[in-house]
């Protein structure tokens, strides 16, 4: 392990009205890694995934306290330029979002919206990211199609590619699996484990065993609170906390 | 088995054929009356409808010309209907967007905003034509294309801008969100996405207020004006031909009141033309919206 912390996440609660999802969250996201954000739904684990890259502003009525230092800069200070805190994580949502647009365009937006105009570079960047996300050779030839018109699985790399396009650091997936079929997944879990000697890698996930394939950090979510985060390794073979452990042998769900 | 569930069920199929034949009854009306409208309109008009109705203005005056065409009123009704539809999406979109992308939907804004269009929406267009009328007058305008289209557009535009807020609010969260994690901007996700995904809504809401605005007459009748001539210029008076309908009609003379009926005849074809171009777009816009 190297030590750097690309993002770090200081006495994080959140509110939804009255309602506090996220109790006084501290946590290091190590760099170059893969964590994963385990916990029964309703936990708060989508909440802290969109905390990192300010989605939360769109969710009606919600208050955000604490800090998430994104390299030595904190999120939610008041002068921060959230588009530019976006530009720097790609998201994968639960299911696939693609854009009202073609697959060539859909990976392209991202990279044109930040200033890349030469119709060659563009061309080079999409093809780039795609062949990165496993979708090349099955789009290269259908490029100015709908993206609509691919599959779940296909739609889900189109995003991973989509979101690789504005040359992240770090990659977040909010539950990226749960609306694919099996060959999918797998193809989606390679490609995070391929992505990780890159990029940092936020994973929200309630699939145990996903979990245990994936992770290099695991971090344990019960109620809103940080029950329990460390290498993977440990925390599954020791969990220190009872909650912890009732939750990997399936006793709370 | 039981009598009871036997009976209940007797009972409900027979509601249930009951209901299909009230809807194939309304469906039949419905369809009946719109042919009976195209069939009448077509059928008295056949006697005054040649080419040179298409092609000329009308000699001997409007009201009681019976020669030349009603080209006056059809390129009026054109130009304005244009016009205004045109003036009213560049205020519709903008401010549909503004509700959509930078409103919450339960901000006073957002909610006092949808019920004045609302409103509007109910208000008769008489009461447009009055209003413009009024404006007209403090800005020293005559009856020409330019205040028509003006008033028009004030009645089109919170029909339009009601269409389009009804597609434009079931973009889901979730599509606006992935435009913003890859740092867009709301005003980037707006026009770059929404506006794509709800491409042929809008196309219909466009429709929608183009259809009602071609076909009003009461908002022209003090605004636009009436005229022989075809206009030349914003500041000329305006034929339209709803108006052509109501003086020809409004004449004692068969030969003239069936040219109301031709104008009519060319007015729904006008309308029909414009549906059909508008579906054919529609469609091709449909190819990239995100189910």
């Amino acid at each position: 392990m190297n030590g750097e912390t690309p993002i770090s996440i200081r006495g994080l609660s959140v509110y939804y009205g009255s309602l506090q999802v996220l109790k006084d969250v501290n946590l290091d996201i190590p760099a170059r890694q893969i964590t994963v954000i385990i916990g029964p739904s309703g936990c708060g684990k989508t909440t802290l995934l969109k905390s990192l890259n300010r989605l939360l502003d769109t969710v009606e009525g919600t208050r955000v306290r604490g800090s998430v230092i994104l390299d030595g800069e904190d999120i939610y200070a008041p002068r921060t330029e959230v588009t530019r805190i976006r530009k720097k994580m790609g998201l994968l949502s639960q299911k696939p979002q693609v854009l009202p647009m073609s697959i060539f365009e859909n990976v392209a937006y991202g990279p044109r919206l930040h200033g890349l105009r030469s119709k060659k570079a563009l061309e080079e960047r999409v093809a780039h990211y795609l062949r990165v996300a496993g979708l090349w050779d099955e789009v290269k030839d259908r490029l100015r199609e709908p993206a609509s018109t691919l599959s779940v699985g296909q739609q889900q790399r189109l995003c991973l590619a989509r979101g690789l396009a504005v040359e992240p650091e770090i990659i977040l997936g909010d539950e990226p699996t749960s609306a694919l079929d099996p060959r999918s997944s797998q193809n989606v879990e390679r490609r995070l484990l391929e992505l990780k000697r890159d990029y940092t890698v936020v994973v929200v996930t309630h699939i145990l065993r996903q979990a245990r394939r994936i992770a290099d950090h695991l971090a344990f979510l019960y109620l809103g609170e940080l029950v329990e985060h460390g290498p993977a390794a440990e925390v599954f073979a020791a969990p220190k906390d009872p909650r912890t452990k009732a939750y990997l042998t399936g006793e709370i769900s | 088995m039981t009598g009871a569930p036997n009976g209940s069920l007797r009972r409900r199929k027979r509601t249930d054929a009951a209901f299909r034949i009230l809807a194939a009854v309304s469906a039949g009306i419905v369809l009946l009356s719109l042919l009976l409208i195209l069939g009448t309109i077509l059928w008295k008009s056949i006697p005054a409808l040649n080419l040179s109705m298409l092609t000329r203005t009308p000699k001997g005056g409007f009201y009681l010309g019976k020669e030349g065409g009603i080209l006056n009123a059809i390129v009026g009704s054109l130009e304005l209907a244009l016009g205004a539809t045109a003036l009213a999406f560049v205020l519709s979109l903008p401010l549909v967007l503004y509700l959509n992308s930078y409103k919450r939907r339960d901000s006073k804004t957002a909610v006092w905003t949808r019920f004045f269009l609302d409103v509007l929406w109910g208000v008769p267009s008489i009461v447009y034509g009055a209003f413009g009328f009024v404006v007209m007058l403090v800005l020293g305008l005559r009856a020409s294309l330019l205040a028509g289209m003006l008033t028009v557009a004030l009645l089109e535009f919170p029909i339009m801008s009601r269409a389009i807020d009804e597609v434009m609010s079931l973009v889901p969260r979730e599509l606006k969100d992935a435009s913003a994690s890859l740092g867009a901007t709301r005003f980037e996700t707006a026009f770059k996405v929404m506006v794509r995904q709800t491409a042929p809504g809008i196309m219909t809401g466009v429709l929608l207020a183009f259809g009602r605005g071609i076909g009003d007459a009461a908002s022209v009748l003090f605004t636009a004006g009436f005229t022989d001539r075809v206009p030349a210029a914003l500041t000329d008076p305006a034929a339209t031909l709803p108006l052509a309908i109501f003086f020809q009609l409004g004449t004692p003379f068969p030969e003239v009141q069936q040219r109301a009926y031709a104008s009519a005849a060319v007015l729904t074809l006008i309308i029909l033309a414009i549906s059909l171009i508008g579906r054919a777009l529609s469609r091709k816009a449909t190819r990239h919206v995100v189910k």
